[in-house]
């Protein structure tokens, strides 16, 4: 991850993603269509990386789609700006950060992708593909704690 | 032989992911397997297996009987005019990495080296390797707007007089057929070495390397229904006898002392170490295989197969297809709109489609075509009209989602 420029402390706080109201949305999908109509509007809610933040130093590899990912440390809690030029990766990513922006260190570690992506009915996103972006920003995610 | 018949071989086929049947487009990438191909292999490791070259005993013996058949089964397969004309290697891969390596002592700085512009990395990266290393130029062989080899640039190329011609048979990522008896002639009249990459060739069509007239042809099994980890190496006789071995050891050596080694002679010069020996044999059941196919029967129905295909992501709407359009080998690549090919690729997954979606180990050619990536689809001998029906199927409802 990027210790060059990044986003401003505000930029970092001013993403809200409530799980709460998100996460029902996935378990209540019926159909596949369902969730990744949700998924990609949920990648919505991502405001676009700024031009000068979408840099090499700041992508993530092993995507074959174009990721970037900031993180930041605020009082102790975690928080992280991602984009994508993907739209499913981008809305799987928010679903990431939906989990762990705000966090502290012991949660991001205690944190069970798996199982988080599994109750999703999304088992399958994550695997060390090359074609899927998501692992690599999961590995990427923890290893910034 | 009938069509189901000739699918109900291929036992990955018969399997079903997340509730749909598997749809397979992706042979081009590699091909699935028929059970004389598994059977092959299992029976060596059932029954005969032992090092080939070797030992005295009798497994050894029927290895290496095995082993060598396969070398006159490739001779006969792509017209090579003798078997120590056919060297095994891991893959297209190593085949290219050996010819580039084994030429070292034969390049001089300013040599110019030209390569299609459609190559994958495979056919690109040890020509690279080779320049850095003997001051040699790499020169990229242009195309014209619809993904054909440029003829005039090349020829404008040739006049350079290039030491050595990288080509491609059939360009991986989009299919195009490139004329290579053509295209090979007109480089050896400016004096160059050939190589051509038919690894989207071998499976589709019938391969005379005589008549083609290269120096080298190289092709892995995978792409033709055979195993992974084996590939050809053919290199006509005289050239590929000066070709220093990229690897020593083994079967490759005559004599050693500590103070020298001589080099056994053609084939087992250049196949050192123990080599792959069940995959050999099992690439053998693959040239079985496809030689019992009904030859011009299986080339038409391809060809119906990937026009339909062709016509009908053409009749979707919103898709883009790369390449030409005629005379195409195997695969088809398009993009949906302005959607990233991931994406595409996620939601066809989810319906059970396995299709190719990224650079395709070809990025100086999504460079020339301004892509990040793209979409490929490529048939098979068992490819269906219903598994085609079923692509365009899920792809209308990737279609929905993703432009809704």
């Amino acid at each position: 991850m990027s210790s060059a420029a990044k986003p401003a402390t505000e930029v970092f706080l001013a993403l809200k993603l409530d799980a709460s109201e998100i996460l029902p949305k996935f378990e209540n999908a019926n159909n596949w269509q369902e969730r990744y109509r949700q998924i990609m509007l949920l990648g919505k809610t991502l405001s676009k990386l700024e031009d000068e933040f979408r840099v090499e130093q700041a992508q993530v590899r092993g995507c074959e789609s174009n990721a970037w990912l900031y993180h930041s440390e605020i009082d102790g809690k975690h928080y992280y700006l991602a984009d994508s030029d993907a739209r499913i990766v981008k809305g799987l990513v928010a679903l990431l950060l939906t989990a762990c922006n705000g966090k502290s260190a012991d949660e991001i570690v205690a944190f069970d992708i798996d199982a988080y992506f599994d109750r999703l009915g999304l088992t399958g996103q994550l695997s060390p593909s090359r074609t899927n972006g998501l692992f690599a920003l999961a590995k990427a995610i923890k290893t910034s704690v | 032989m009938d069509f189901p018949q000739l699918r109900a071989q291929f036992p990955t086929l018969e399997q079903t992911l997340e509730g749909y049947p598997l749809c397979y487009l992706d042979t081009a990438a590699t091909s699935q397997k028929p059970k004389c191909v598994i059977d092959a292999m299992t029976q060596y490791y059932h029954k005969d297996n032992a090092n080939v070259h070797r030992a005295a005993h009798q497994l050894s013996s029927r290895a290496t009987s095995q082993y060598e058949a396969v070398r006159d089964q490739l001779t006969g397969f792509i017209k090579a005019s003798r078997r120590e004309e056919i060297i095994f290697t891991h893959g297209t891969t190593e085949s290219i990495n050996m010819v580039a390596h084994g030429l070292m002592n034969q390049t001089q700085a300013g040599d110019i080296i030209l390569i299609d512009t459609a190559a994958h990395h495979a056919n690109i990266v040890p020509w690279q390797e080779l320049a850095k290393r003997s001051g040699a130029i790499i020169k990229p062989i242009p195309l014209t707007e619809d993904c054909r080899l440029d003829e005039l640039a090349y020829e404008a190329l040739l006049k350079e007089k290039p030491a050595i011609v990288a080509l491609c048979h059939v360009s991986n990522a989009l299919g195009t057929l490139n004329p290579v008896n053509q295209l090979v002639a007109k480089a050896k009249a400016a004096g160059a070495i050939t190589l051509v990459d038919g690894a989207q060739a071998i499976a589709h069509l019938e391969i005379d390397v005589q008549a083609i007239d290269c120096d080298f042809y190289v092709f892995s099994g995978h792409k033709m229904y055979g195993p992974t980890g084996i590939g050809v190496l053919y290199g006509r006789f005289d050239i590929l006898d000066k070709l220093e071995p990229m690897m020593t050891g083994g079967e490759m050596i005559k004599t050693v002392s500590f103070d020298a080694t001589e080099f056994n002679i053609l084939p087992n010069r250049l196949e050192a170490g123990t080599p792959p020996i069940a995959e050999v044999i099992g690439l053998g059941a693959a040239i079985k295989f496809i030689q019992n196919l009904p030859k011009a029967e299986t080339a038409q129905r391809e060809q119906e197969l990937l026009a339909y295909l062709q016509t009908q992501l053409a009749n979707l709407g919103d898709i883009k297809l790369y390449g030409a359009s005629e005379n195409n080998i195997g695969a088809v690549a398009f993009n949906l709109a302005d959607e990233h090919h991931q994406d595409v690729g996620i939601l066809l997954d989810q319906q059970g489609i396995a299709v190719r979606c990224g650079h395709h180990c070809a990025m100086p050619l999504m460079q020339s075509l301004a892509i990040k990536g793209c979409c490929r689809a490529s048939i098979g001998v068992y490819t269906s009209k219903e598994d085609i029906n079923r692509f365009i199927e899920a792809l209308k409802s990737v279609k929905e989602i993703l432009l809704d």
